[in-house]
């Protein structure tokens, strides 16, 4: 009996323990997680911000300021000593996040969620993530060792602050997954910029355009997808002078679209994923001075992408959004000149058809057989047996789709041609951009510049505004790239790049003004191959006609363009609607929502009710027309916004407006209209029932997610702020300026911004999300941009960094 | 004293003292030791160490979350679907740090008996 009592209560004991050490599912390993001493309580708290700390290898004392934003204010005294006390203070503030991004964008995702994430990791491995970082690191081992050294300055920096921690002060998250941070290397900073690049060069519809092809043939192609609109108003102005381009566009071979069926494709990065910037000339502002502004449309997260910083040397003072893992300001300024990007969304990746031999060791180029490299992607995953994927690659790139992944052809597959395996130094645009002091420096950092291509806007304290579109683009011929192509014809491969010079670009244009939101990056007199690959076309017109609307312009008068909710795309349909929807066959609660879209004045605003309507009426709309283009087993795109409303407006009376499900009936686009509004009426008086109103607030319901999923407890939702995707203020359910910047070019500069979350990575502290309510608000912080490290009213804290060796 | 006062007093203690070196389980050693050194009797051997225990996480928690206006406490608590409550939160604490230690001292009091036999 006494072996039995001894050996119960000794199990009872082992079996709590385990039980409270263990993760359990999705519930952390409750005595680890909650215990006050190194569980969660100990987080419970917000930054220190004072005192000196020591950091191993620095050349020299590192002051840093804090204002009231949280924002840290850097003084070195040389370009290592910033970049290592970048790397700290963004792994003080945001390690989790850091890391995080990282592991996603490695494919590494499956070790900390076990298997639902293996097919995600899958696909970041098959895009060549990690093959385009190892890239990236031998052409800097080759290159560029200087940049390479700072990269190597900041992943100490970061490392500095990992070997500090002890598991009491890991962040949240990795209490809440059980693990532990590991080693900061320079191949996470180039797997980050690799995350930039898919995240906003990613984007390509080449097999889905393949696929509706062949379905619709060319004629009907060309009509839903024109290359371009009947509109254009392109980034850089009309009427630019190309005389100057001296090489001309690839010869066009009489090559042919290969016209395969694709099932099913990679995940693509989100479509709302978008930017604005611009800046008037001094002559067109009111106080005479350049102004600038920049407002990335990107995914809106908790933690925010950004962390704000202003780093400093006694040779420049940048200030700005940074991203964890990059060095130096992305979008930002410093004494002397302005900058911010928004993407260029050019066509930068192509598909080719790979056929292999018997046992696909081999693959045919140019009528020989050409080797088969193998690389081997091995997976961790959490709580089983990691998973071996073995990739393919050819010369032109990885083998995406094959027999192992969303394809059943045995003997072929479709390889990737993506300019960001070319391995590049885009980390030094950052660094020279931040010293730059002049247009012609600012020229000279874009040089490197290769992936995501991007508009980048400038303005300076000398009075020049300049906008360029930078990245490494293929001198592609007419048409290149559009669909799937042959791999084997050497005629369908990159056969040279636009000479970086004949970039297009503009500088002081004669209008006083540079802007670009997404949209065609030029009409057709430029000389070389573009074409629309979803281009955006209502902010860039909203914007333009704002400039064009009146002389002079101040920084209120960019603040409320930010804010600004017209919605253009409404406006150039709904009229047309209204007029010739036949509306005799409403019931009283439908024509009650007819009213009410009747007096809607086409603002996004958060009180209306139109907008609701709008997204309703539209979206079902959309769903109607494009039916054709909705078929099982195969990876289709439907058309662009633009060309969908110019169509219903101009041809009514096309084919693809009938129902396919009504055999009996052919519809016309009227028809579309009272069918689409009938289902939308349904819609809403449901939605009204269920929340009580549809205003538009109501109905969007703003959020800012956590990174993990959104895990509510972690995320803010309901955020009360109009626009919506194709609006100046662009944001969407969960996308939306994610920093607001506006810089004047006094001297130095005077800078607003701000952005929706807080500069702090921890849940527990209240710089978590501080900034949502005013950033929905449209209302924007100061910057404190300190011109030497003398404490002002501003600072609220001080904390020195001091070498290891310091007496 | 009364027995059960002072091993809620020591266990206390110890818990806080071991805690500093170990980790969360650092509450189940001190429970050990204190039903070994200070054996109690009936239920008072899983009551006491487990009030104990959970007197001094809640109160720990209590310090420190209210130090912080409960700004994450209030978080935990939504996350672990306890209605965002965070004295709720500091209750559960409790209760689990006094759970391990409470079932830790009525292994420690049988391998008392064990050895008295």
């Amino acid at each position: 009996m006494k072996y039995f009592k001894l050996l119960i209560s000794f199990v009872l004991t082992i079996g709590i323990f385990y039980a409270l050490n263990t993760q359990l599912g999705a519930i952390p390993p409750l005595g680890k997680f909650l215990n006050p001493t190194s569980g969660i309580w100990q987080n419970e708290t917000n930054e220190s911000i004072k005192g000196e700390v020591i950091i191993p290898g620095l050349k020299d004392k590192i002051t840093v300021h804090y204002d009231e934003f949280m924002i840290p204010h850097v003084f070195a005294q040389n370009e290592e000593d910033l970049y290592k006390a970048q790397g700290y203070l963004t792994a003080k503030h945001r390690l989790w996040q850091l890391e995080f991004q990282t592991h996603a964008a490695a494919g590494r995702i499956s070790e900390l969620f076990g298997e639902r994430a293996l097919d995600y990791d899958r696909s970041e491995r098959r895009r060549g993530m990690g093959y385009g970082a190892e890239q990236v690191m031998a052409y800097m081992e080759k290159y560029d060792t200087k940049t390479l050294g700072f990269i190597q300055n900041y992943a100490d920096g970061v490392n500095a602050y990992i070997d500090q921690l002890t598991p009491e002060n890991y962040p949240v998250e990795y209490k809440l997954l059980d693990y532990k941070p590991e080693t900061w290397t320079p191949k996470k900073t180039a797997l980050l910029l690799m995350y930039m690049t898919k995240m906003l060069a990613g984007y390509d519809d080449d097999l889905e355009y393949t696929n509706v092809l062949r379905l619709v043939g060319k004629e009907n192609f060309e009509l839903l997808f024109p290359d371009f609109f009947d509109i254009t108003e392109p980034v850089i102005p009309k009427e630019t002078d190309w005389s100057f381009i001296d090489v001309p566009q690839t010869k066009l071979p009489g090559s042919q679209a290969v016209l395969d069926t694709i099932a099913e494709t990679i995940e693509k990065p989100h479509p709302d994923n978008g930017s604005n910037n611009w800046a008037v000339s001094g002559a067109r502002s009111v106080t005479g001075n350049p102004i600038l502004a920049n407002d990335p449309h990107l995914g809106l997260k908790l933690p925010s992408i950004w962390f704000v910083m202003q780093l400093s040397t006694p040779d420049h003072n940048a200030f700005g959004a940074t991203i964890p893992g990059a060095l130096g300001v992305i979008s930002g300024f410093n004494q002397y000149i302005a900058w911010g990007e928004t993407n260029a969304t050019r066509d930068v990746i192509d598909w080719y058809k790979i056929e292999f031999n018997e046992d696909r060791t081999k693959y045919k180029y140019d009528n020989q057989w050409k080797d088969v490299s193998v690389r081997v992607e091995d997976i961790k995953i959490k709580g089983k047996e990691s998973y071996k994927d073995s990739i393919l690659y050819t010369h032109h790139g990885p083998v995406v789709y094959d027999k192992n992944f969303k394809s059943e052809n045995q003997r072929s597959g479709y390889a990737m041609r993506w300019i960001a395996h070319d391995g590049s130094n885009n980390q030094k645009t950052f660094i020279e951009l931040n010293k730059a002091k002049n247009y012609d420096e600012y020229v000279n950092a874009l040089q490197y510049w290769n992936a995501p291509a991007q508009n980048f806007v400038f303005a300076s304290t000398e009075g020049d505004i300049a906008l360029w579109i930078q990245g490494k683009f293929a001198n592609k011929w007419e048409g290149q790239g559009k669909f799937l192509m042959d791999g084997s014809n050497p005629e369908n491969e990159w056969q040279s790049f636009i000479p970086q010079k004949f970039n297009a670009h503009t500088k002081n244009p004669e209008r006083g003004f540079v802007s670009s939101a997404n949209q065609h990056p030029v009409d057709e007199n430029y000389p070389y191959y573009v074409f629309n690959d979803g281009y955006e076309t209502y902010r860039n017109r909203v914007i333009n006609d704002f400039f064009n609307s009146k002389e002079k312009f101040s920084v209120q008068d960019f603040k409320n363009l930010h804010n600004n909710n017209y919605n253009l795309k409404a406006a150039e349909l709904v009229p047309h609607m209204l007029e010739h929807m036949e509306t005799s066959s409403l019931s009283a609660d439908e024509k009650a929502i007819y009213e009410e879209i009747k007096a809607w004045n086409f603002n996004n605003d958060i009180n209306e009710v139109g907008p609701s309507i709008w997204r309703q009426w539209y979206g079902k709309l959309y769903r109607m027309l494009w039916d054709e283009l909705d078929v099982e087993d195969i990876a289709l795109t439907t058309p662009y916004t633009y060309q969908t409303i110019y169509l219903l407006k101009n041809c009514g009376n096309h084919e693809f407006m009938d129902v396919k499900e009504t055999e009996d009936k052919t519809e016309t686009s009227k028809d579309l209209f009272l069918l689409a509004f009938k289902e939308a009426a349904k819609r809403l008086k449901e939605i009204k029932e269920e929340e009580g109103d549809y205003s538009w607030a109501n109905y969007k319901g703003t959020y800012a997610g956590h990174l993990l999923q959104s895990l509510p407890a972690f995320s803010r939702f309901d955020i009360p702020i109009g626009g919506d995707r194709n609006i100046v203020n662009a944001t969407s359910e969960d996308h939306g300026p994610s920093w607001r910047m506006i810089v004047e070019m006094t001297s130095p500069p005077t800078a607003l911004g701000i952005y929706p979350g807080g500069q702090s990575g921890n849940p527990g502290s209240k710089y978590y999300d501080n900034f949502i309510d005013d950033w929905a608000a449209g209302e924007y912080y100061n910057l404190n941009f300190l011109q030497s490290d003398e404490i002002t009213n501003a600072i609220i804290g001080t904390q020195t960094l001091i070498p290891a060796n310091h007496e | 004293m009364n027995k059960n006062i002072i091993n809620f007093i020591v266990t206390i203690i110890l818990g806080f003292i071991l805690s500093l070196f170990l980790p969360w389980w650092s509450v189940m050693v001190a429970a050990l030791i204190t039903s070994i050194t200070i054996p109690l009797k009936k239920i008072a051997v899983f009551f006491v160490p487990f009030l104990a225990i959970l007197v001094f996480w809640a109160v720990y928690c209590f310090i420190l979350s209210n130090a912080n206006d409960f700004t994450l406490a209030k978080r935990i608590a939504q996350l672990l679907q306890i209605g965002g409550n965070p004295y709720l939160l500091i209750l559960v604490t409790g209760i689990i740090g006094g759970l391990a230690a409470g079932f830790s001292a009525i292994f420690g009091k049988q391998i008392i008996t064990f050895n008295k036999n």
